[in-house]
């Protein structure tokens, strides 16, 4: 039996998993820095580094929730100061894009969501971390997921 | 009696018309049902005042009896209708049958038009035709009637239908500069009569019919000039924003606007309105009548037939010649 | 090029009823320009699908397979075995890819994900118009090259009608009147006396409505292998 089965047969609250995607030159730099600092935030967290946020595709962000996430971040440097210039922007507008297709599939929307801050803003990323952390919580886990353990696990029965 | 050969088609517009008289023409909307008493009784409140009387074709891209079916039920009525075609509705086979129908059955005036796109109307999803344009279209009910022959080249054996050609013009729309030498190639074409798009903006008319009249344009064909009747400032400004070429200068508007302050009674400020409106088109009409080019007005009523009456007594237009020589013919 | 837009996801669905093992075709040409129907937009349509009925309980086998044009047979040679083993093939190609594929393979339910809008083009990045209406008889050379049947909402040779205002058609203000580009490139290029002519009726046969057309190029055409080779 995988940990998350184990977890739901037993009522406990399910782990949340959660990929972030951070660009290199601030988001991923403050959450290093968060980390020296020692600030402590929610440990739902996965994060993936790409050299900026323009590198996204739409189908990342599919990928991670076909594969299991219950929530994705997407973290860049401040409008205006993306390191590649405009790359935040195409993340942006490809996450409103994503938001808009999860609704057709089924998947709350509002488990994609964009960050903006510095490599210096520590707490900001902890508080991004905390408020993703929070909105996938009250969603529950992932509509896919709930789906999976639904017919892999019927009430009652032992794998 | 007049002579027909004298004419093109022996309509009595086309008459009226050529004897010099200012001519008047008016609107007559069929209704969006098969009641032929609904069309009689329009044209009985017309019958007397207009010369002809435009029976509207699926105006709007709203489906209404049929332009050439109401105008039979008028021309019964003893109002002359002039039928109207739209590139819209159909192809040129449909055309020129309906055409050669409509001869068939006694009338004799027909205006081209291009036709509103069906997306204004009441059946969006239809698919339109435009085979041919207004411009080509008048071409082609003109060679019926001069040349005798089809548009596909066919000589027409037997009786072919000679009807008094009109088109439109909106000269307030765009591309400004090109609309008189766009009248000067329908008159080219071989439209006998023009009717303009309502005109409020009296000074810029002028301007466009001294234009038009450089260009030699009136000698060739008669020119109507478009007048409306404003029923209130709502449909003044809506018109203004919405509908392309109309220019309601602001001193007309304030003006309508203004006869209506201080009453409190709905009913009593728009009858105010609509006074103010018909005072406001008589005045249009006297001023078209020195404009040089203008061989007449079509009068726009929008179902509001029957204040055509007014209008036209008001602007000293009657009696309209034509019933004037049949009541004398009946009191002789 | 052939512009054309992805179906809504829930119609894509509907109508691919209860088939288990659904192949996307996507292609890469045309509709990879325009962005809904190449290899990035068929795996995006591969994820939402396959997501989407796990959530309703159908539970769909959605894989993707692109080929560099679903118009031409050798292209799509390429994915035979793919579409045999396929319960429907999702076609993203442009109307004739979707019917290739079906003429192509006579077995495979094939079904469309696209709806092919116009010929045109991108008049700025994400932005496509159209610009041509095949009409098979091309008369650009007397409209300063703006075509009056793609780009006219009512396809005059006479225009512009009544309803021009400020530049724009009656049946949008987002549409140009393709009138008032005609005069004013013409007038620009001091060619207004094209205008002056007044264009006659327009032969349609040439068109659409002369009924399915089709080009045969004798000087490209391969000799068949029955016959025999002509002599010296």
């Amino acid at each position: 039996m995988t940990a998350e089965a184990t977890q739901i047969a037993g009522g406990e609250a399910p782990a949340i998993n959660i990929i972030a995607f951070c660009c290199h030159y601030c988001a991923y730099a403050a959450a290093d820095l968060a980390g020296s600092l020692r600030i402590q935030y929610p440990q739902s967290v996965k994060v993936v580094k790409l050299p900026c946020t323009g590198k996204l595709d739409v189908q990342l962000i599919l990928d991670a929730f076909e594969h299991g996430a219950d929530g994705v971040m997407v973290a860049g440097c401040m409008e205006g100061d993306c390191h590649f210039q405009q790359g935040n922007f195409n993340a942006k507008r490809r996450v409103t894009h994503t938001q808009g297709l999860l609704r057709q599939i089924g998947i709350e929307p509002e488990r994609v969501k964009m960050f903006n801050m510095s490599s210096a803003m520590a707490r900001r990323w902890a508080d991004a971390v905390t408020v993703m952390d929070e909105t996938v919580r009250q969603l529950g886990p992932s509509p896919l997921r709930r789906h999976r353990f639904k017919t892999a696990h019927p009430q009652g029965e032992t794998p | 009696m007049s002579n027909t050969d004298a004419t093109k088609s022996g309509s009595n517009l086309e008459k009226v018309l050529k004897a010099g008289d200012f001519a008047v023409t008016a609107e007559l909307g069929p209704p969006k049902n098969a009641d032929a008493e609904a069309v009689r009784a329009k044209a009985r409140i017309l019958k007397g005042f207009v010369d002809a009387a435009n029976i509207t074709d699926n105006q709007t891209a709203i489906v209404r009896m049929s332009s050439i079916a109401a105008g039979v039920l008028a021309h019964q009525e003893g109002v002359e209708p002039v039928i109207q075609i739209t590139c819209r509705d159909r192809n040129r086979l449909a055309m020129q049958s309906d055409v050669l129908g409509a001869y068939a059955l006694g009338l004799r005036n027909v205006l081209c038009l291009s036709g509103d796109h069906q997306s204004f109307g009441n059946h969006k999803q239809a698919k339109n035709v435009h085979d041919i344009d207004s411009m080509q279209l008048v071409h082609m009910v003109a060679e019926l009637r001069d040349a005798n022959r089809f548009q596909c080249g066919e000589e027409i054996k037997g009786v072919n239908p000679r009807f008094f050609v009109g088109a439109a013009e909106n000269p307030f729309s765009d591309p400004i500069d090109w609309r008189p030498y766009r009248l000067g190639k329908k008159v080219k074409a071989g439209a006998d009569f023009i009717q303009t798009q309502m005109i409020f903006n009296v000074p810029r008319f002028r301007d466009f019919m001294k234009r038009v009249v450089d260009l030699g344009i009136h000698e060739k064909t008669y020119i109507l000039a478009g007048v409306g009747a404003l029923k209130t400032p709502g449909m003044a400004k809506h018109m203004r924003e919405h509908v392309p070429g109309i220019d309601i200068p602001d001193e007309i508007l304030q003006r309508v606007e203004a006869v209506g302050k201080g009453i409190e009674d709905k009913a009593e400020r728009t009858a105010a309105f609509q006074e103010e409106g018909i005072k406001i088109c008589v005045e249009l009409i006297q001023q078209m009548r020195e404009i040089e080019g203008v061989a007449g007005i079509h009068l726009m009523a929008i179902e509001w037939e029957k204040v055509v009456p007014i209008i036209t007594e008001r602007a000293g237009l009657l009696p309209r010649s034509h019933w004037e020589s049949e009541r004398l013919k009946e009191a002789s | 090029m052939i512009v054309a837009e992805q179906k809504g996801l829930d119609e894509i669905k509907n109508s691919l009823g209860d088939a288990k093992r659904v192949l996307i075709v996507g292609c890469g040409t045309c509709v990879t320009v325009c962005f809904s129907g190449g290899a990035k937009e068929a795996a995006v349509l591969g994820s939402s699908l396959r997501m989407s009925t796990q959530i309703d309980g159908q539970g769909k086998d959605v894989s993707e397979a692109t080929v560099q044009r679903q118009c031409e047979w050798e292209y799509l040679d390429t994915i035979r075995d793919r579409v045999e083993k396929a319960d429907i093939v999702l076609s993203l190609g442009c109307g004739v890819g979707v019917q290739a594929l079906a003429e192509h393979y006579p077995d495979a339910v094939v079904v469309p994900g696209l709806n092919t809008t116009f010929i045109g083009l991108p008049v700025e990045q994400g932005v496509w118009a159209e610009r041509c209406a095949a009409c098979g008889s091309c008369m650009l050379g007397s409209t300063g090259g703006i075509c009056p049947i793609a780009r006219c909402a009512k396809q005059l040779l006479n225009g512009p009608c009544g309803g021009s205002s400020h530049g724009k058609c009656e049946v949008s203000v987002e549409t140009d009147c393709a009138w008032q580009l005609i005069y004013d490139k013409l007038k620009a290029q001091d060619r207004l006396h094209l205008l002056m002519e007044i264009a006659p009726p327009k032969d349609w046969r040439t068109g659409r409505d002369g009924g399915p057309r089709k080009i045969v190029r004798e000087d490209l055409r391969l000799p068949k292998t029955s016959e025999a080779p002509s002599e010296s």
